[in-house]
């Protein structure tokens, strides 16, 4: 029961992330709205992966139980870094073109049309 | 010791893009002239290796390559229990194809930024994060385990966006950077949900454990369209196109010739997701119809787009969303085709051969006249197609590249364009001959298109504001001629081509148990 909470979160922080990404015409709240999305992703990962109970396969220390593969931990943190990495290139470009239009408005960055 | 070398080919192809990539900086801090040709360098290799790596596949067999293993073809550890737990890379015909396609496009690139890049600045972040795509993209057609897909997409894309950026143009091409990666972005995290779907259904995340055990339930299905969807967008297919011009027509020349091959990388795991993956467990009929109306989409709204357009390269990024319709055609005649034997023989392969031909061609032609245009950019510093004209008289080498290119994109003979679109028409026409009829009818316009092109570009009196443009430099020319002659060479050996590279890449995506078998074994 409390597992499908967790799948409850994971639907709305992605519905405030899309929603934020669709309907804002900033630039830096549709890199938000990206980044929203990327974490509710993420939080389902390691929801997909959780096994009550389960230990972590370490050689060293490894007392009886039920051993669980952390495939999908791996996963979250290099998904993590990649979140990372494209949220500072989005902000990058959203510095840039500040810089360039002087403004944020999506309504405003419109030169590339036909 | 070669022997030895011939099995780490596949990690090679993938791992010297990527050290040259991030060793690049680093040399030209010590050295900062060395940059460009140290980068040079490591294309070649990195083609080297993919081009032996392409041949040693089609003469002995797939490959696969495990990482961190005791031996390197070792795919299922005997303590495993049958299920392959390390980062796999399996290479077979298909994959094969798409890095000999890879190698070849990329150092062609390479070669024309070379001279093209000159006088720019950054150009050891250029050249870094071209390897980077490279590296990328290659790893997306070798691997065989789908997270790492998705790493390796999430590289081409970063990279890909930032090249797209790279040269601001008062901020346009950093709109067309921030669209590309947003999309990609977006795109990649359902694949990702995807992704995680089948790991909590399946437990491993090898597409051949996958595909052996697949069942195909409801939430299956949900996972398979959240990997089909991003795929369908990245490979340009209309409705999901509108990103394809932005991008191409203001990424730098040599870079939108290489992403002509990152959006056929995305076509690829499309196609592999499709066959190797659900294979016949997904009614073939009914997502073969779905390609091939795509295809059809793409075909017709790319070419009617192209025609009106007057930027140059945005015309032509309008007819690479045109051509890979014919790629999805092809490849879905054969996926509608495919739970029946009778139909499959009969014109069904003989559509996905068409289809999957294009993909080179396509790569070469495209790519050639994105370096054309580029090289017209560059020696006049103009795009707009009526602001253009006399140039034949002065880039006559320039023109006959162009000319070559126009000719194959159309499907006139002698040139490849003409060898795929003939046999897709072929068998397309078996199948269903209204599609065959609208496939010759965008030929038709696309061949329209391209005269106007031709004219307003070349043709005409000198024009007095471009007395003073030449020739571009050798390299950019050794490069569209290097395309050129494959081309060329295409066209005139067309059943070499096919015997030799096409068929075998058609068998391997159909025959989905050979896949399952390179790492499953039995």
């Amino acid at each position: 029961m409390l597992l499908n909470a967790a799948f409850i979160v994971v639907a709305l922080v992605a519905i405030i992330g899309m929603a934020t990404m669709l309907f804002d015409k900033n630039l830096i709240k549709l890199t938000m709205g990206l980044v929203l999305m990327e974490g509710a992703v993420n939080l389902f990962l390691v929801m997909v992966g959780y096994r009550q109970d389960g230990i972590a396969p370490i050689f060293t220390s490894a007392p009886d139980g039920q051993m669980v593969l952390p495939t999908v931990q791996a996963m979250t943190l290099t998904s993590i870094v990649i979140g990372f990495a494209t949220m500072a290139l989005l902000l990058t470009f959203a510095v840039v073109l500040y810089r360039k239009y002087g403004t944020l408005n999506c309504d405003f960055i419109n030169k590339l049309r036909g | 010791m070669m022997e030895n070398l011939g099995s780490h080919l596949p990690a090679l192809t993938v791992g010297i893009p990527m050290l040259f990539a991030f060793a690049l900086p680093l040399i030209m801090r010590i050295h900062a002239k060395a940059g460009p040709i140290v980068g040079f360098i490591g294309m070649a290799l990195t083609s080297i290796c993919g081009l032996s790596l392409a041949y040693q596949v089609f003469s002995a067999g797939p490959q696969a390559y495990v990482f961190g293993a005791e031996s390197s073809g070792l795919t299922l550890p005997p303590d495993s229990g049958g299920v392959p737990v390390r980062i796999i890379f399996s290479v077979d015909a298909f994959s094969a194809f798409m890095i000999l396609s890879i190698s070849i496009v990329a150092l062609m690139s390479m070669l024309y930024s070379l001279s093209r890049e000159k006088e720019s600045e950054g150009q050891s972040t250029f050249f870094a994060l071209f390897l980077l795509l490279v590296a990328g993209v290659l790893g997306m057609v070798s691997t065989c385990d789908l997270f790492n897909l998705f790493v390796f997409l999430e590289i081409s894309s970063l990279a890909g966006a930032t090249l797209v950026a790279f040269r601001i143009h008062k901020g346009i091409a950093v709109e067309a950077g921030l669209k590309y990666a947003v999309l990609s972005t977006a795109g990649g995290m359902l694949f990702l949900i995807g992704v995680g779907i089948l790991y909590g259904q399946y437990g491993s995340l090898n597409i051949a454990y996958i595909a052996q055990n697949l069942k195909m339930t409801r939430i299956d299905l949900i996972a398979l369209i959240l990997i089909f969807m991003p795929m369908a967008m990245k490979c340009g297919a209309v409705p999901m196109h509108f990103w394809t011009p932005d991008t191409y027509s203001r990424a730098p020349a040599a870079v939108t010739a290489f992403l002509v091959v990152t959006s056929q990388a995305s076509m690829y795991v499309l196609f592999r997701v499709l066959f190797s993956l659900s294979g016949l467990q997904l009614n073939p009929y009914t997502f073969g119809w779905i390609i091939i109306v795509l295809g059809v989409l793409s075909m017709f709204i790319g070419v009617t787009m192209a025609i009106p357009q007057k930027d140059v390269k945005r015309l032509m990024a309008y007819h690479a969303v045109s051509q890979s319709g014919y790629m999805l055609l092809g490849v879905g005649v054969g996926l509608a085709t495919l739970n029946d034997p009778v139909l499959l023989e009969t014109f069904g392969k003989q559509a996905m051969t068409g289809g999957i031909f294009h993909i080179i061609n396509h790569a070469l032609y495209k790519g050639l006249l994105f370096l054309t245009a580029g090289a017209v950019i560059y020696a006049t510093g103009k795009r707009n197609l009526n602001e253009l004209g006399g140039l034949g008289h002065k880039m006559k080498y320039t023109m006959i590249f162009f000319i070559i290119g126009a000719l194959a994109i159309a499907g006139i003979p002698p040139f490849n364009g003409f060898a795929s679109k003939f046999i897709l028409y072929e068998s397309v026409f078996r199948f269903n001959p209204f599609l065959a009829i609208i496939a010759i009818v965008v030929s038709i316009l696309t061949l329209a298109s391209f005269v106007k092109v031709f004219h307003s570009m070349f043709m005409g009196p000198r024009l007095p504001q471009y007395a003073k443009s030449t020739e571009v430099p050798k390299p950019m020319l050794y490069a569209m001629g290097g395309m050129s002659l494959l081309v060329v060479l295409g066209g005139i050996f067309p059943n070499i081509v096919v015997d030799s590279i096409i068929e075998p890449a058609v068998s391997a995506l159909i025959e989905r148990s050979e896949y399952i078998h390179i790492i499953m074994g039995g």
